[in-house]
C-alpha cells in the first residue's frame, strides 16, 4: 500500500463527488424553475380576458368545477379520514385488525388513480344506472384522498406528548373526551395541513375522474337551483375540472384556440396547487406557534414509519 | 341507567363510530379487490380466454360485440415495464444524489431550499407533466433525433423519471437523515474524507429505506396514466427502439375504455388489465414489506 497516494486519490474523488452532488442539486431546482416559468409564460402568452368566462370560450366552468369537486369530496373524505385515523392511533391497540387496516391503508394508498377511477365508474356510474356526475367524481378522489389523510392524523394524534394525555385523564376525562378535548386540538395543526395537501392533489387529479365526472359539462350559471340538471350546484350533473379539461383538449380539442385553452388551463392549475402548498405550509407553522406556543419543527413525512 | 347513558355518550357512541371508520376502509379495500377480480376475470370465464393469451400473446383484436377476437396484451404489458423501468434508471441515480446533497452536504440549503423544491415538484399534477411533455420535450426529440414525431418510448421514460424522482428524493433523503450520527463519526474517525463516509457507511445504511424508495417510485410508473398516454404515441406494436413509439396498460384503457359497451368482450379485456394493475400495484407492497423486514432484522 502506499498510503500517501492512496489519501491524495481519496481526496480527489471526495472533491469529483461534492461537485457532482451540487451540480444534481441545481439541476433540479433549475428544472422546477424552467418547468414553472415554462409554465407561467405559456399561460401569460394565451391569456384573453375572454378566455376566464363561464361559458364555453372559457375555463370559469372549469375553474368552478374543480372547487366545488374537491370541496365535496373533502366534505366526504376528511371525517371518514380523520376518525379511521383516531381510530388507528387511539383504539386500535395494534392488534391484528390494526395491522390488516394498515395494509389496507398501504394498499390504496399506492392503488394507481386510473383503477380508482375505473372502480367509480363501475359502482357510482354503471351499477346506480346513472351517467358521468359530479358526485361520482367527488366519491372517487374521496377514496384516493381517505388513506392520506388516516395516516396523517394518526402520525399527528400520536405525536402528541403522552403527558396531555395523562393530564386530561387525570382530570377524570374518558378516553374519548381526552381525543375531542385535548389530543386532537393539539394535533389539528398537522391534521390541517394534511387535508390542504390532500386539496391540491384533488385539483390536479384526472385520470380517477375521466370515466366519473366525465370530461364536458353543460352548466348555465343563471341557475341556482341544486335540483335543476343546468345548476352549477347539481351534484347529478358531468363536470370536467381543470385537470380532465387539459387532457380533453390536448387529445380531442377540436376548437381552434384548443392549445390557448389548455396552456391557460395549466397555469391556473399550477396556481391553484403552488397556493395549496404554501398554504399548507402557513397554517401548519401559524397554528403550531399559536396552539403549542413554540417554534414548528421540521414536517414530518406523512408515510414515514418506523 | 342514567349513568350508564352518559358514559356512551362520552365514551362509547365516538369509539364507535371511528371504529366504523376504520371498519370502512377493510370494507372499501376489499370492495375495491373483489370488483375488480369480478370483472376482471369475465374474459377468462364468460369470453374462454387463456391466462397465457393474455399475457403472452400480441394479438389485440378484441371483439366490440359478443366475442371471438383476440385479447393477447403482450403489447401493453411490455410498454408499461419498458417504459417504467428507463424512467427508474433515469430517475435513481439523479434523486439518490439529490437526496444526498440535502442530507450529507448541505442540510441546511437542503431544508431551506431543495426540500421545498421537491415538495412542489411532487404537488404538480401528472396531466401538466403530460403537458410539458407534449409541448416540449415531443417536439425536441422529434428535431434532435430527426424524427418525424417526438411520440416515443424516451419521451415517456422521461416524463415519468421527472414525475417520479421527487418521490424517491424524498424517501431516500429521510432514510439517509435517520442513519445514526454515530455512524459518520466513527468513518470520519477512522480516516474517511465525506464520501468515502458516504459511500461506504450512509449509504449501506440507508440502503432499506432507498430501495424503499425506488419501488414507491417504480409503483407510481407503472400505474401512472395520462402523463404517459400524452408523450407515448400510442401505437399497437412492440417498440423498435427506444425512440420508437408505442402504447402502455395505462394508455390503452384510458384510451378505449370510454369507447366500448358494458360487457363485450373488448370492455372485458380492459378490465383484465386494470385487475393487472392492481395486482402489480399490490406485489410493489409486498416487495416494500419484505425490504422493511429485512432492513429491520439487520439492525
Amino acid at each position: 500500500m502506499k498510503p500517501k497516494f492512496h489519501r491524495s486519490s481519496a481526496k480527489t474523488t471526495d472533491k469529483a463527488a461534492t461537485v457532482a452532488l451540487y451540480t444534481v442539486a441545481d439541476l433540479f431546482l433549475v428544472l422546477l424553475a424552467a418547468f414553472t416559468i415554462y409554465i407561467f409564460y405559456r399561460g401569460a402568452v394565451a391569456f384573453k380576458p375572454e378566455y376566464l368566462s363561464f361559458t364555453r370560450e372559457g375555463i370559469g366552468i372549469q375553474f368552478f368545477n374543480t372547487i366545488y369537486l374537491v370541496l365535496i369530496s373533502l366534505l366526504i373524505s376528511v371525517p371518514i379520514g380523520i376518525a379511521a385515523g383516531i381510530y388507528m392511533a387511539e383504539y386500535s391497540g395494534g392488534g391484528r385488525i390494526s395491522r390488516f387496516i394498515r395494509t389496507c391503508i398501504e394498499t390504496l394508498a399506492s392503488l394507481p388513480s386510473i383503477v380508482v377511477g375505473l372502480f367509480g365508474y363501475l359502482v357510482f356510474v354503471v351499477m346506480t344506472g346513472s351517467h358521468w356526475n359530479l358526485l361520482a367524481g367527488a366519491l372517487a378522489v374521496s377514496i384516493l384522498n381517505i388513506p392520506s389523510l388516516t395516516t396523517v392524523t394518526e402520525d399527528a394524534l400520536e405525536s402528541v406528548p403522552e403527558l396531555y394525555r395523562e393530564g386530561s385523564f387525570g382530570l377524570g376525562a374518558t378516553h374519548w373526551q381526552t381525543i375531542t378535548g385535548v389530543i386532537l386540538p393539539a394535533a389539528l395543526p398537522r391534521v390541517l395541513t394534511g387535508i390542504v395537501m390532500a386539496a391540491g392533489r384533488g385539483f390536479g387529479e384526472a385520470a380517477a375522474l375521466l370515466f366519473t365526472s366525465g370530461m364536458s359539462s353543460d352548466v348555465n350559471f343563471r341557475n341556482w337551483n341544486p335540483w335543476s340538471r343546468t345548476s352549477p350546484l347539481n351534484l347529478l350533473r358531468p363536470a370536467d375540472t381543470l385537470a380532465v379539461h387539459i387532457w380533453a383538449l390536448k387529445t380531442e380539442g377540436i376548437e381552434e384556440n384548443a392549445a390557448q385553452l389548455s396552456d391557460l388551463s395549466s397555469a391556473v392549475l399550477m396556481i391553484l396547487v403552488f397556493a395549496f402548498s404554501l398554504g399548507s405550509r402557513c397554517i401548519g407553522d401559524r397554528l403550531e406557534r399559536k396552539i403549542t406556543g413554540s417554534e414548528p419543527k421540521g414536517s414530518k413525512k406523512a408515510w414515514k414509519r418506523k | 341507567m342514567k349513568l350508564k347513558r352518559e358514559k356512551w355518550k362520552k365514551e362509547y357512541l365516538g369509539r364507535t363510530a371511528v371504529t366504523l371508520a376504520g371498519l370502512f376502509i377493510i370494507v372499501l379495500t376489499l370492495a375495491i379487490g373483489a370488483f375488480l377480480f369480478y370483472k376482471g376475470t369475465a374474459t377468462f370465464t364468460s369470453d374462454h380466454h387463456t391466462v397465457a393469451e393474455f399475457l403472452f400473446s400480441s394479438n389485440w383484436e378484441p371483439a366490440q360485440q359478443g366475442s371471438g377476437g383476440k385479447v393477447g396484451a403482450a403489447i401493453f404489458i411490455v410498454g408499461s415495464i419498458i417504459i417504467s423501468a428507463f424512467a427508474l434508471l433515469l430517475a435513481t441515480p439523479f434523486s439518490i444524489a439529490a437526496a444526498l446533497f440535502m442530507t450529507e452536504i448541505s442540510p441546511s440549503a437542503g431544508r431551506r431550499i431543495l426540500q421545498p423544491a421537491v415538495e412542489i415538484f411532487v404537488g404538480i399534477p401528472s396531466v401538466v407533466y403530460g403537458w410539458v411533455g407534449l409541448t416540449v420535450l415531443v417536439p425536441f426529440l422529434a428535431k434532435v433525433f430527426n424524427l418525424a414525431y417526438g411520440y416515443s418510448v424516451l419521451a415517456g421514460a422521461i416524463v415519468l423519471a421527472v414525475m417520479i424522482s421527487p418521490t424517491i428524493t424524498s424517501v431516500a433523503a429521510d432514510a439517509i437523515r435517520s442513519v445514526p450520527n454515530e455512524y459518520r463519526e466513527a468513518s470520519y474517525g477512522l480516516g474517511s474524507t465525506r464520501w468515502q463516509m458516504i459511500y461506504r457507511v450512509v449509504i449501506p445504511a440507508a440502503m432499506p429505506g432507498i430501495l424503499t424508495g425506488v419501488v414507491l417510485g417504480l409503483a407510481r410508473a407503472f400505474g401512472e396514466a395520462l402523463a404517459v398516454a400524452m408523450v407515448i404515441g400510442k401505437m399497437q406494436a412492440f417498440p423498435k427502439g427506444l425512440l420508437s413509439p408505442t402504447t402502455n396498460l395505462t394508455a390503452e384503457i384510458t384510451a378505449s375504455m370510454g369507447n366500448t359497451a358494458e360487457g363485450s368482450e373488448w370492455n372485458n379485456a380492459l378490465w383484465a388489465m386494470a385487475l393487472l394493475l392492481l395486482i402489480i400495484s399490490f406485489l410493489f407492497i409486498v416487495i416494500i414489506r419484505l425490504i422493511g423486514k429485512k432492513g429491520a432484522d439487520k439492525t
